[in-house]
């Protein structure tokens, strides 16, 4: 019998551990539904970008407030979880503060001490967080594809911070003989009165069910990341070493469209010649994208990183200006119907069977697609890296080369272009007429 | 005054056997663009005055392809840029200057994976090296002391992180250099990127060059200083909307030129 709460322990960490390691796997099945891309390139810029951006946090901070606010959240987290260790082993083997007998009581003292400093300093911020999206309101927290689930998993996410930093400051104020060392108790100390009231074994209930409770709670928030926005992390870490690192105005080259150019230019090619063995399987079966399989596994990851803080879409120009595209979306949108896609997968036994859906139209509709300005804004502005431009493009090279379903004033001027390399209708002959003007 | 220009084409040189320093990328708002016409010769009036050796393509230019592929028309993009290249290329071209930054964008950035490679400079950075060589000279004639605002190209700026050039230009014409609420890597565009100039903008409560527009009104600049022709059209468009014409919209080589009398 003595040994029953070690069981129930391991039963319930192993549980934990075990369905989000299986989350993850599905995770990481819809990411590689993209194509592949290579990204194999420069690895000691990457890590660079990955330790400043991600690690260092330096695009977070280039908004003051929420950016400080998010370092304290990110230290704590990273910190305070030094204290999960100790926890599990203690669960696992039964013992009580193990690490009292690993360290010096005034090393440990410091250690503790430091994590209740954090803990306070991460529900103050996480309070001030809460105030901004829903006292405040600051605008973009309050877009339309904010309505509904995306509102709540924000507020759930504060609500669980409060929760498990509130039990881990409890659980320090009701051990009894933890309060008695006198060490590492500084904010703890002064919530140990609110319970002066209590028999010596309510106390010890009350602290043993703060403990279970907080390391069950963060399992339940470990879990909880898959179904939230609350994955960016974990992927932040991924997503900013797989980041763009050419200059944002570069856009990708299409090697199947270069191919077939310059088979068109090659005055010596045959167009009626068989294809040679093999040809057929070079040229992809569409141009640019329509769904998420068309999209590269790096803007599938990017879709699942985001975190919906909403700094692409405050920064659109096109947004700004009451057009109906949001940055913001677009990536909400690829993850919803990357899960769409991966649900149907799972319930087709591994094949996914067509839903008479796509990301194109169901998620995405051709005016936000249009009010691009291709400023890169979104780009500058994302803190992890995420490239909402490139599935843009992505897409508006599926309505031109696939569907011919561009703007009429757009196809005026690629049809200017063609017939007389401008894209107005003027004669390349007088170009150079300007000069004697 | 245009007698005074002069504009060699890359054919003249070939023709004599020499290679020009650089090749001047006139871009189609440069060659065909009314307002856009005048940067055009500003900067060629400075290229003169500074001895450039420089070339155009004249009639063997064609737009290098960048509307086609923001609109998301890679074939029509590649076809321009692969016969853009072959021409640049049998010119053995090393180095072009452009006053467009979405052809500078392209020719520098793009060109490069379908062979075309070449050292590619904005005009200001061009000016900017100029200056530095002690080959052009930059006074501040009727500008010093003017309040002047530049408004970031998103192709230039964000795009190519050029901030410095056009405003150290402006700094030489001792001009008084203000920058609006949004600028730098935080510049709001004018509107006309991703080939939006093409086209009417889709349903919105605004036009994004008169929210850009406002910015600069609210810093009263007396002059917005620009470095892309389309920019300009945009920045001038919004002036008028809002009954500012007053408030000049020149690009950076014609505040040079015009603080000169070129």
């Amino acid at each position: 019998m003595t040994y029953l709460p070690n069981i129930i322990f391991a039963i319930i960490l192993i549980s934990g551990i075990g369905f989000f390691t299986k989350n993850v796997k599905k995770l990481r099945r819809n990411i590689l539904l993209g194509h592949d891309v290579d990204v194999s390139d420069n690895k000691s810029q990457r890590w660079k970008n990955m330790a400043k951006i991600a690690l260092g946090q330096t695009k977070m901070v280039r908004r003051p407030i929420s950016g400080f606010l998010h370092v304290i959240v990110y230290i704590g987290f990273i910190i305070i979880n030094i204290e999960v260790l100790e926890i599990v082993i203690d669960g696992l083997i039964g013992t009580h503060r193990i690490g009292l007998k690993l360290l010096p009581t005034s090393i440990y003292g410091f250690l503790i001490g430091s994590f209740e400093v954090l803990a306070v300093l991460v529900l103050v911020a996480v309070i001030i967080f809460w105030l901004r999206r829903n006292v405040l309101k600051i605008a973009r927290f309050w877009k339309n594809e904010m309505k509904g689930w995306p509102k709540s998993d924000a507020d759930i996410i504060l609500y669980f911070e409060i929760v498990l930093m509130g039990l881990f400051l409890v659980m320090n104020a009701t051990d009894s003989s933890f309060q008695a060392m006198q060490s590492g108790n500084v904010i703890s100390q002064f919530i140990a009165p609110w319970f002066s009231g209590l028999s010596e074994a309510s106390l010890h209930l009350v602290e043993r069910s703060a403990w279970w409770i907080h390391i069950i709670g963060i399992l339940v928030f470990l879990n909880y990341l898959y179904f939230s926005k609350h994955l960016h992390i974990l992927l932040a870490f991924p997503n900013t070493y797989y980041g763009g690192l050419k200059p944002q105005g570069q856009f990708n080259n299409l090697e199947a469209v270069t191919n077939e150019v310059k088979m068109m230019m090659d005055p010596n090619i045959d167009p009626f010649a068989a294809a040679p063995e093999g040809a057929e399987d070079e040229v992809p079966a569409k141009f640019g994208a329509s769904d998420v399989q068309d999209l590269n596994w790096v803007q599938l990851l990017s879709a699942y990183t985001c975190t919906e803080c909403g700094r692409c879409t405050s920064d659109c120009p096109a947004n700004q200006t009451g057009k109906k595209l949001s940055p913001r979306k677009i990536m909400m949108d690829t993850r919803d119907r990357l899960e769409e896609v991966g649900k149907n997968i799972d319930h087709n036994k591994g094949e996914f069977k067509d839903d008479g859906k796509q990301l194109l139209g169901d998620y995405i509709t051709n005016e936000e697609l249009w009010a691009c300005t291709s400023c890169n804004a979104c780009v500058e502005a994302c803190p992890v890296s995420i490239n909402p431009l490139s599935i843009i493009t992505e897409m508006r090279r599926y309505l031109v080369m696939e569907k011919s379903d561009a703007p009429t004033e757009l196809n005026n001027m690629m049809t200017n272009i063609e017939n007389n390399g401008a894209p107005w209708p003027y004669n390349q002959m007088d170009r150079l007429n300007w000069k004697n003007e | 005054m245009s007698e005074s220009l002069k504009v060699p084409t890359m054919a003249e040189f070939m023709a004599q056997g020499k290679q020009p320093e650089v090749l001047f990328w006139v871009g189609c708002a440069g060659s065909f663009d009314d307002r856009a016409k005048k940067i055009t010769k500003a900067f060629v009036k400075l290229l003169n005055k500074a001895n450039v050796e420089f070339a155009v393509l004249g009639t063997e230019e064609s737009c290098t392809g960048d509307p086609a592929k923001r609109a998301g028309n890679e074939f029509l993009f590649q076809m321009q840029a692969v016969t853009n290249i072959e021409v640049l290329n049998a010119y053995e071209v090393k180095k072009i200057v452009t006053a467009c930054p979405h052809c500078f964008n392209t020719i520098k950035n793009e060109y490069p994976e379908l062979g075309g490679k070449y050292e590619v400079m904005h005009h200001t950075q061009f000016l900017k090296t100029l200056l530095d060589e002690g080959r052009l000279t930059i006074e501040g004639g009727k500008y010093k002391g003017k309040r002047i605002t530049f408004h970031d190209p998103c192709y230039l700026g964000r795009a190519n992180s050029v901030y410095e050039a056009p405003r150290e230009l402006i700094v030489k014409l001792e001009a008084e250099l203000i920058e609006m609420k949004n600028c730098k890597r935080n510049g709001l565009c004018c509107g006309a990127g991703g080939a939006q100039m093409f086209k009417d903008a889709e349903p919105g409560n605004k036009e994004v060059n008169i929210e850009r527009t406002e910015q600069a009104l609210e810093i009263k600049p007396e002059i917005v200083a620009a470095g892309c022709p389309f920019c300009n059209t945009m920045m001038t468009d919004g002036m008028k909307a809002k009954e500012k014409e007053d408030i000049e919209v020149m690009d950076i080589a014609e505040l040079i030129a015009n603080a000169q009398d070129l």
